[in-house]
């Protein structure tokens, strides 16, 4: 049931992206999510569609996997064209059934919008896709290290993604555990009249609840019995490298925004 | 209520790059009224083919026939959930599933959602809190307030008032203590001769799988490597050395015996109190001879 879904997880393989500081990657999303906001035309929508498939080229994660585990998304994609479609009222009426109008610029802008929030969709999955939630904690706290100086917690805030990285699929596990001891005491999940579905999920989330809890205390006295005393003076056994490609990467991302300053209208 | 199982395959997430075959070409059949158990390490696919049990999952290839009901992989299998009243699965670590208020209520869940009246329910809740060992003091408790082995036994009566014909057992007794261990155990033997029911246990004990059930099947990498009867089983110690597996205490006791005393029995024997007894009655030969 839960095997399909894809956030958070990570797919080992070889390839130039998994290779890549975490550093590199998390800065190179973070600009993506700015720079998308540059484009406003076909041109520049293509650049960015050409750059996302790309990096998923790079990444050598198959798309058919990809397609599979993005489905249900594609769903609030597919909703965010309507939204637009529906209620942008600007431009010439192309469709004209009374009750509903469909303008010109609201095709436009369900096609941009939907599109921007797919490559989106696609970039971010593809940063969880190709690093290990260790590395980009790691990458991620190396990054905000200079906001220490304002005593902004940045050990612990890593830690708790960490944890929270750790147990994605520890809380998937269970989740499938638990549904299926239910079905087999007769529960319809994916069936049935929507009240019964929504009441369905209580005798999941309440067992998910419990053992969430435990586990968090246990995990407490683990750390706590091992030493455990936050971040000062601790070292780390992996150590973050800055390659060529990463350099190369950032570069190119550049190149990118610079096509498309030059091409936005 | 009969189950067979006829070359079934299973895939984990097909079509992705975690895809995995959990099991292959694995046929069991389960007559009424039997005793299966089914033995084998972590991963040997025991747990899946487990799930296919009540339907939980479907074959990715072959037949699973659960009573008159045919389920096949590659195609839409619409309400199943007559197949699962009358299989019961009691998972492993069932405690995990308790989730309402009062116990009562957490045993009359099950039932009432295969439509059983409340008063119904209620009444088999008494029922199966007895045969669990369970006094009805605790129907009014909150199931978190009970110590483990207590909310183990409510899990269990939440399975057994569903009045299923087979019950399946995913390693029942995993983390209880050798007291509680052979009472869940003893209680389900019981069960399984006075309700007539067929009964799966999953496993990795030797010892429960040769002194309960009538029938063993061997799980290796997910394929079937050996079934029979507990004697056919255990007749080739050496096979399941080989493979890893345990042999039960009587039957290595008796082969270091058979080595050191010189001496050979005529079978393998499964319980302390028939090998004890045949080996009094060599001895006695031996005497008068």
């Amino acid at each position: 049931m839960m095997e399909k879904m894809i956030f958070g997880r990570y797919v080992p393989a070889d390839s130039m992206i998994h290779k890549m500081d975490p550093r590199s990657k998390l800065t190179i999303i973070f600009l993506f999510v700015c720079i998308i906001f540059i484009a406003n035309n076909w041109l520049t929508y293509t650049i960015i569609g050409v750059y996302t498939f790309l990096m998923i080229g790079l990444s050598r994660i198959p798309i058919r996997f990809l397609y599979g585990g993005l489905k249900p998304v594609l769903w609030l994609v597919a909703f965010t064209f309507l939204l637009q479609l529906f209620f942008t009222r600007e431009g010439t009426v192309v469709v004209d059934w009374g009750f509903v109008k469909i303008y010109a610029e609201g095709i436009k802008m369900g096609f941009y919008i939907s599109f921007r929030f797919f490559f989106l969709i696609l970039m971010t999955s593809l940063l969880t896709l190709t690093t290990t939630p260790i590395e980009i904690t790691d990458g991620l706290e190396s990054l905000l290290n200079p906001l220490k100086k304002l005593r902004f917690p940045v050990h612990e805030m890593a830690l708790m993604m960490s944890i929270s990285l750790r147990f994605i699929p520890t809380l998937m596990q269970e989740t499938d555990k638990i549904m299926k001891a239910q079905i087999a005491r007769g529960v319809e999940f994916a069936s049935g009249p929507l009240m019964e579905r929504i009441k369905a999920i209580i005798p999941l989330l309440i067992p998910l609840f419990v053992s969430s809890f435990k586990r968090a205390e246990e995990l407490a006295i683990a750390m706590e019995a091992r030493g455990y005393r936050g971040g000062e003076g601790r070292t780390k056994y992996r150590q973050l490298s800055w390659k060529t490609v990463d350099t190369l990467q950032l570069a190119f991302l550049a190149v990118v925004t610079i096509m498309l300053i030059y091409f936005r209208s | 209520m009969d189950i067979s199982l006829s070359h079934v395959d299973y895939r984990y997430q097909a079509n992705t790059p975690f895809e995995r075959l959990a099991i292959q070409d694995v046929s069991i059949e389960i007559p009424s009224g039997t005793y299966l158990a089914i033995i084998g390490h972590t991963g040997s696919g025991k747990s899946t083919v487990l799930q296919h049990l009540n339907a939980l999952l479907i074959p990715s290839e072959g037949t699973v026939t659960i009573g008159d009901r045919e389920i096949k992989a590659h195609q839409k299998n619409k309400d199943l959930r007559p197949v699962r009243q009358r299989v019961g699965i009691v998972f492993q670590f069932p405690e995990h599933q308790l989730f309402e208020e009062t116990v009562e209520k957490d045993i009359i869940f099950g039932p009432m959602n295969f439509g059983v009246s409340e008063a119904e329910a209620k009444k088999r809740a008494r029922i199966a809190l007895k045969q669990v060992g369970l006094t009805e003091e605790i129907l009014d408790k909150s199931p978190f307030d009970l110590s483990g082995g207590q909310m183990r036994r409510v899990a269990i009566a939440g399975v057994l008032a569903m009045d299923p014909d087979v019950i399946v057992l995913d390693e029942p007794t995993a983390g209880l203590d050798p007291r509680g261990r052979k009472e869940i155990m003893d209680m389900f033997y019981a069960l399984h001769n006075e309700r007539k029911l067929s009964t799966i246990l999953v496993t990795h004990s030797m010892e429960d799988a040769a002194r309960y059930a009538d029938q063993i099947v061997i799980m290796q990498q997910g394929k079937v490597v050996k079934k029979g009867s507990p004697e056919e089983i255990f007749s080739a110690p050496q096979d399941l050395m080989q493979m890893g597996l345990d042999v039960p205490e009587v039957v290595r006791f008796q082969l270091k015996l058979e080595e050191k005393g010189n001496i050979k029995l005529e079978k393998i024997f499964l319980s302390i109190e028939q090998l004890s007894a045949a080996v009094a009655e060599q001895l006695r030969r031996g005497v008068t001879s």
